[in-house]
């Protein structure tokens, strides 16, 4: 059976020319980069040429990019090295409700360790608006972390109109840029921000290689002690393959931009036109703020993994924002936080779109999707309805 | 020989090692002292302890003269004039 992958939001396929350049420093080109000799000093130049590719992609200086291992650990990094580094300034800071869970849980290992933290609430598109940011702001804040585009619902935020109010405050400014690097337009200039995080697996490279860009000149707390590595900022041997593998997918990424966008986007409309057609089926986030490959609906009365499932059997790969642990349903934070009641959240559904995906795939989808509805609906108990416990949620209607 | 203390050097050049990691604090200041004119004065912000035994010994062998630290709050500025060329 043919796969279709809808789920790029998850990760990307290596791209062939990525693996050859990173062959051969999984194979002959094994020297460490701090190692004087030679094979070392070549190691050295691959992460310095690859540095240079990153940072063109997101139009920084070289030096301002940092890499680590992860979307993660750069979102870690930023939160806990900015918070730490600036505490004796004041301790509190505000992230969005809708940040990843290595910026939430970030934040939140910091409200345990004596900082105060404000979760910025979202529209019902899941989108901050600059004014609660204004109100948000004590003269204790020192860091703002609010996500670029929602890899759940695909909504881009306001971020340069953000990141100029904590300017305004003397505070500084990070972005999750993960789900949007590579897929859109980032330049750190242009968005106005202090720190920004994207990741390699995201553009079409390899899992393990991630950076942190860090505007020159600002101090940052490691999060990883140890080496030199990273010009005394983050500590390990460097992974070298992965960090090639980076450099490449990010000169790929900016020269494909415009192209990938335009064909993802086309794609993307017609998904939309073609699921919303179900009944009691609502497109989730931003109507036209949002990612041009993203998506993402709530099907009322069905369950996100039970979705997953019978797309599965057909060889359509997608995500859910909801999570199934055992026998509590647990709802998205995401969707919640966008007024999107517990038990329409249970339903959500979120295709992303890349390169490789044809109009042929989505025309599949769009065949196989309303009988995969229409079967489960059959089977659920909530077919009925809700049992009217709760208020309808703010959902886009279907036209 | 006690560490000198000293307060409102001017400096020529500032390097800000902060929370990098040991021996940046050397391995920059090596790379700075190259690029200054004899005579010129470098300031290097560190918050490492080691520094305040290091940079001063760092000094003494290459020939440097050590001006002084000064301690604030947070940090360490550390001040070092570039020996004149042998002639």
């Amino acid at each position: 059976m043919k796969i279709r992958y809808f789920d790029h939001v998850a990760t990307n396929p290596l791209r062939e020319e990525i693996l050859e350049a990173m062959l051969p420093y999984l194979k002959e080109e094994f020297g460490n980069p701090l190692s004087p000799y030679e094979l070392g000093t070549r190691a050295r130049t691959a992460i310095e040429e690859a540095r240079e590719k990153v940072a063109s992609l997101i139009g920084a200086k070289p030096s301002a990019v940092i890499f680590t291992s992860s979307g993660a650990e750069a979102n870690n990094f930023a939160l806990r090295g900015i918070a730490l580094a600036r505490q004796n300034k004041g301790k509190h800071i505000i992230v969005s409700r809708v940040e990843h869970h290595s910026v939430l849980n970030s934040a939140r290992f910091l409200e345990k360790s004596g900082f105060t933290v404000t979760f910025l609430p979202v529209d019902k598109h899941g989108m901050v608006e600059p004014d609660t940011l204004k109100k948000a702001i004590t003269k204790e804040t020192t860091l703002v972390s609010i996500i670029h585009a929602s890899p759940e619902v695909g909504t881009i935020q306001p971020i340069k109109e953000l990141s100029a109010i904590a300017k305004e405050n003397d505070i500084i400014f990070h972005t999750d840029a993960v789900a949007s690097a590579g897929n859109i337009p980032v330049d750190v200039n242009e968005l106005g921000v202090d720190l920004l995080s994207l990741a390699a697996h995201q553009f079409y490279g390899p899992k393990g290689a991630a950076a942190l860009y860090v505007r020159p000149g600002l101090r940052i707390v490691p999060l990883i002690y140890g080496g030199i590595q990273e010009n005394g900022r983050r500590a390990g041997t460097e992974n070298v393959p992965a960090i090639v593998g980076m450099g490449k997918a990010a000169q790929m990424a900016k020269a494909e931009l415009p192209e990938k966008m335009k064909h993802v986007k086309k794609l993307r409309d017609k998904l939309i036109e073609g699921i919303t057609k179900v009944e009691n089926v609502y497109l989730t986030g931003h109507p036209t703020e949002r990612l041009p490959g993203h998506a993402s609906f709530c099907v009322e009365f069905i369950e996100g993994e039970a979705m997953l499932l019978m797309l599965a059997a057909k060889g359509i790969y997608a995500a859910s924002g909801s999570a199934c642990s055992s026998k509590a349903l647990k709802a998205s934070p995401v969707l919640l936080s966008m007024g999107i009641p517990a038990s329409l959240a249970q339903g959500s559904i979120v295709f992303t779109l890349g390169s490789e995906n044809s109009e042929e795939d989505i025309d599949y989808l769009l065949s196989e999707f309303p009988q995969i509805i229409s079967r489960l609906r059959e089977i659920s108990p909530y077919a009925g309805g809700w049992g009217n416990t709760e208020e309808k949620g703010q959902c886009i209607p279907k036209k | 020989m006690p560490l000198k203390f000293v307060e409102n050097v001017k400096a020529d050049v500032t390097t800000d090692v902060v929370y990098m990691m040991c021996p940046m604090h050397l391995l920059k200041l090596e790379e700075m002292m190259k690029s200054l004119e004899p005579g010129q004065v470098l300031e290097i912000l560190t918050d490492y302890d080691g520094a305040l035994e290091d940079i001063p010994d760092w000094c003494d062998k290459t020939g440097n003269e050590f001006l002084g630290v000064e301690e604030t709050e947070d940090i360490y500025k550390f001040y070092i004039k570039k020996k004149a060329r042998q002639t």
